[in-house]
């Protein structure tokens, strides 16, 4: 049944047959007819962010606590390039954004317009999928294909570039059949070849030194797929670590929990990760910063792969068994399968791993020293961590980057998946304080965490202004060292502790800032009264900015140095950073 | 290591690529629409694949449907990734890698503008003749010759008129396409 409307109105429309409740914008000249449609209804709620990067961001931070998509209005020119930014992060990290950005009129398409640019031509490259509508009538079945596109297989960025004239044309508005859509060309695969999925789990049943490395995809393959990762893992009995991305999966409280791997990771779950004999990796892409250097990565293992993209498979480490598919689909295969075969776990074949893992776990390669005069970041983390524990509400923890990203995923321990968000493929300072206000969105009852450091908070610091206009009670805890900390940490590694550009002069008063704001202030220097402090700032009914003056010159270690295997890892104990890389590792990222 | 990845200058890509390279010819099936061209080009600039040559037209009005015949010279390991991530793209239906399914047949049309007088002239006209090459403009003092082929054939050709008088060339890059009955 068509309707007759506009294209403004048409965005509307189907904005609210997805079930969209908020989206995340701000207006311009080309997408004001959008803009009035809006104003005339209420069933989508606008946020109004400060920056068109906030705008994404939050619609990630959204996204990735509720699973469904999050969605973004910008107008042409400035406001589109501005998007840039957070859709790539979306695009690194399978984030499912749907991205409307308004556009110059038809007619003045390649004539230099005033706030024109060539949106679809700058984000073909960091969207899974882009669109210029310049048929009003192919708006409906654009933008229902755009969630469509956005939401299914791996998941991903879509921009949908809307012209001024079209959005102001009259057209048919229907609702078409998700069959209907791209059925020709675009059809992801979700189930896996059940020949491969025995394999596995014939690899599995004779392991001897396993471990479960997984990662987001099962994060984006739904509650379930982490219900399924636990179940298996008490089946088979196996060791279990995750990427950065995928914490929460699995229950941190678990004693098959590893700790996160890679560059930062635990020693146990690197060592064996480097040792073991059958690493089956779900929802993981071997990125670099896991690999470590890829001729030495788990040289003796027979390797699974189970992803949703059949181009992550066998693109940086070649494995035995690859299955496409999805997450959550596979995991409840390998379950039955296993089930099929045996009813016990491998606890007794695989007691002398757990052995060498418990031995790697009691190096204690997360232990740092504690001091009674300046506070420890990680111990600030820990803290903040026990608070929350006390808390009866939902907790969720966002981060900008560094080395506070880092303490934060190896002290702030998660049990449930969608409650972890990070950039984690981009590496985005200024991610977290906007994702905390697109998390609060979603959940106003709950408590939101942005983890951040001095410098990143100050790249999207505006959008605390969001937060005190619509009530939002985020709370922003800086682990301030007046550092880039974590370019100071590489400095001292590779570059003769020559410090160009890595300390944060100027710094802002960041508690009058709050104030200033709207928000409130808080800062702590001395750990006596850290406590109290975080009490603080957990019981104001508002949102909070505070100002945790912490020991300057931290390393977050454990770190496997560039160019180093994984079994080279750094441990905290080391005094001197400056002595490890070698030549040709300096040259690396 | 695959090629395509020491570009980007990360941390562990310090092992050298080992395998060889090979030219394969791939066939790929998408939707005809405004971008196309650019995605699939953007993909090859983006992971620093390299592209030899590249055709591409409509093929079926009524579906909208275009091919894209693009030859790439990169390791077997490069080549899977290739095809898979041009799979990605959500408008690319298929793509087939002609060269390791074997069983295909391939052409390219040049047209080739040669200049010359007496003795000269005669030489061209015997040689086009041996190679099949088609007159489609003369002058008393040029030719310009269709030639249809292989590539190498159409490079032979080439070489041939070089001294000859040999202006310009134009090339239409390769087109490919399954032997037998069936169709992608
Ligand atoms: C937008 C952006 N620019 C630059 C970088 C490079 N970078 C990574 S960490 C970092 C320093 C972060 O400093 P801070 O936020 O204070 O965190 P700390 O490491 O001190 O905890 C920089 C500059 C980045 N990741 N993102
Ligand atoms: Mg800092």
């Amino acid at each position: 049944m068509a309707e007759k409307m506009t294209g403004a109105e048409m965005v509307i429309q189907a904005l609210a047959d997805q079930g969209v409740e908020h989206i995340f914008g701000y207006p311009g000249g080309a997408a004001l007819p959008i803009y009035d449609a809006m104003f005339q209804q209420d069933q989508v709620q606008h946020i109004l962010v400060r920056h068109e990067q906030g705008a994404t961001h939050m619609a990630e931070g959204y996204a990735r606590s509720t699973g469904k998509p999050g969605v973004v209005l910008v107008t042409s020119g400035p406001g589109a390039t501005n998007a840039v930014t957070g859709l790539t992060d979306a695009l690194m990290d399978s984030i499912p954004l749907v991205c409307i950005t308004a556009q110059v009129p038809t007619t003045l398409i390649g004539t230099d317009g005033f706030q024109e640019c060539d949106t679809v031509g700058i984000t073909r490259s960091c969207t899974k999928h882009n669109y210029l509508v310049k048929n009003v009538n192919d708006l409906p079945r654009v933008l229902h294909e755009a969630f469509h596109i956005a939401t299914t297989g791996r998941p991903g960025p879509v921009v949908i570039d809307i012209p001024k004239d079209i959005q102001f044309a009259v057209g048919e508005y229907y609702k078409p059949e998700i069959e209907t859509l791209r059925h020709a060309s675009y059809r992801p695969q979700v189930d896996g070849d059940l020949k491969a999925i025995e394999a596995a789990v014939d690899l599995m049943l004779k392991a001897e030194r396993p471990i479960f490395y997984t990662g987001g995809g099962v994060i984006n393959a739904g509650p379930e797929a982490s219900e399924n990762l636990r179940e298996l893992a008490e089946l088979t009995g196996f060791p279990v670590t995750s990427t950065l991305m995928g914490l929460g999966a699995f229950p941190a409280s678990d004693p098959q929990w590893m700790g996160m791997l890679g560059m930062h990771g635990t020693y146990e779950a690197n060592m064996a990760m480097h040792d073991c004999d059958v690493m089956i990796n779900i929802g993981a892409r071997f990125d670099d910063r896991i690999t470590g250097r890829i001729d030495a990565f788990s040289p003796n293992s027979r390797k699974i792969h189970v992803d949703i993209d059949p181009s992550s498979i066998n693109k940086i480490i070649r494995v035995d068994v690859p299955i496409v598919g999805d997450c959550n689909r596979v995991l409840e295969e390998m379950i039955r399968i296993w089930r099929s075969k045996t009813n016990q776990p491998r606890t007794e074949a695989i007691a002398p791993w757990w052995k060498q893992v418990e031995k790697w776990r009691a190096v204690g390669s997360l232990n740092f020293k504690n001091s009674d005069t300046v506070i420890k970041p990680q111990w600030a983390i820990q803290r903040l961590y026990e608070a929350t524990k006390k808390q009866s509400k939902e907790v969720y923890i966002t981060t900008e980057v560094g080395q506070h990203q880092m303490w934060a995923a190896q002290h702030f321990h998660f049990d449930k998946p969608n409650h972890w968000m990070t950039s984690g493929g981009l590496g985005t300072m200024g991610y977290g304080l906007p994702a905390a206000v697109g998390v609060q969105v979603a959940h106003p009852d709950a408590l939101v965490i942005d983890i951040a450091g001095e410098a990143s908070v100050q790249m999207t610091m505006q959008e605390l202004s969001t937060a005190v206009q619509y009530r939002l009670p985020i709370k922003i805890f800086i682990l301030n060292n007046e550092r880039m900390g974590m370019v100071r940490q590489w400095q001292d590694l590779l570059h003769g502790s020559r410090y160009a550009h890595s300390y944060s002069e100027s710094l802002p008063d960041f508690v009058k800032l709050a104030e200033a704001y709207g928000g409130k202030g808080i800062r702590c220097e001395n750990p006596a009264e850290l406590d109290a402090a975080i009490a603080e700032m957990l019981d104001y009914d508002g949102p909070v900015l505070f100002d945790v003056i912490v020991e300057k010159d931290e390393n977050c270690l454990p770190m496997i140095p560039s160019g180093k295997p994984h079994n080279e890892i750094i441990l905290p104990d080391t005094a001197n950073l400056g002595s490890i890389i070698d030549e040709k590792g300096r040259a690396l990222v | 290591m695959n090629a395509h990845l020491q570009p980007t200058g990360s941390a562990y890509f310090l092992t050298q690529e080992t395998q060889q390279t090979e030219r394969h010819t791939l066939s790929v099936l998408v939707d005809n629409e405004p971008g196309i061209l650019a995605r699939v080009v953007g993909l090859f600039s983006a992971r620093g694949y390299n592209i030899e040559s590249l055709t591409v037209s409509e093929t079926e009005h009524g579906r909208r449907l275009s091919r894209i015949t693009v030859v790439v010279i990169a390791t077997p390991k490069t080549l899977v990734q290739i095809k898979l991530q041009l799979e990605r793209l959500v408008p690319v239906h298929r793509v087939h890698d002609l060269t390791a399914e074997g069983n295909y047949v391939e052409r390219e049309l040049a047209l080739i503008k040669v200049k010359g007088t007496g003795d000269h002239r005669a030489e061209t006209l015997r040689l086009a003749e041996a190679f099949r090459a088609h007159i489609i403009d003369a002058t008393v003092e040029s030719f310009v010759f269709e030639v249809t082929g292989k590539p190498d054939k159409i490079d032979s050709f080439i070489a041939l008129m070089s001294p000859l008088g040999l202006v310009e060339v134009v090339r239409t890059g390769l087109a490919a396409i399954g032997r037998g009955a069936e169709g992608m």
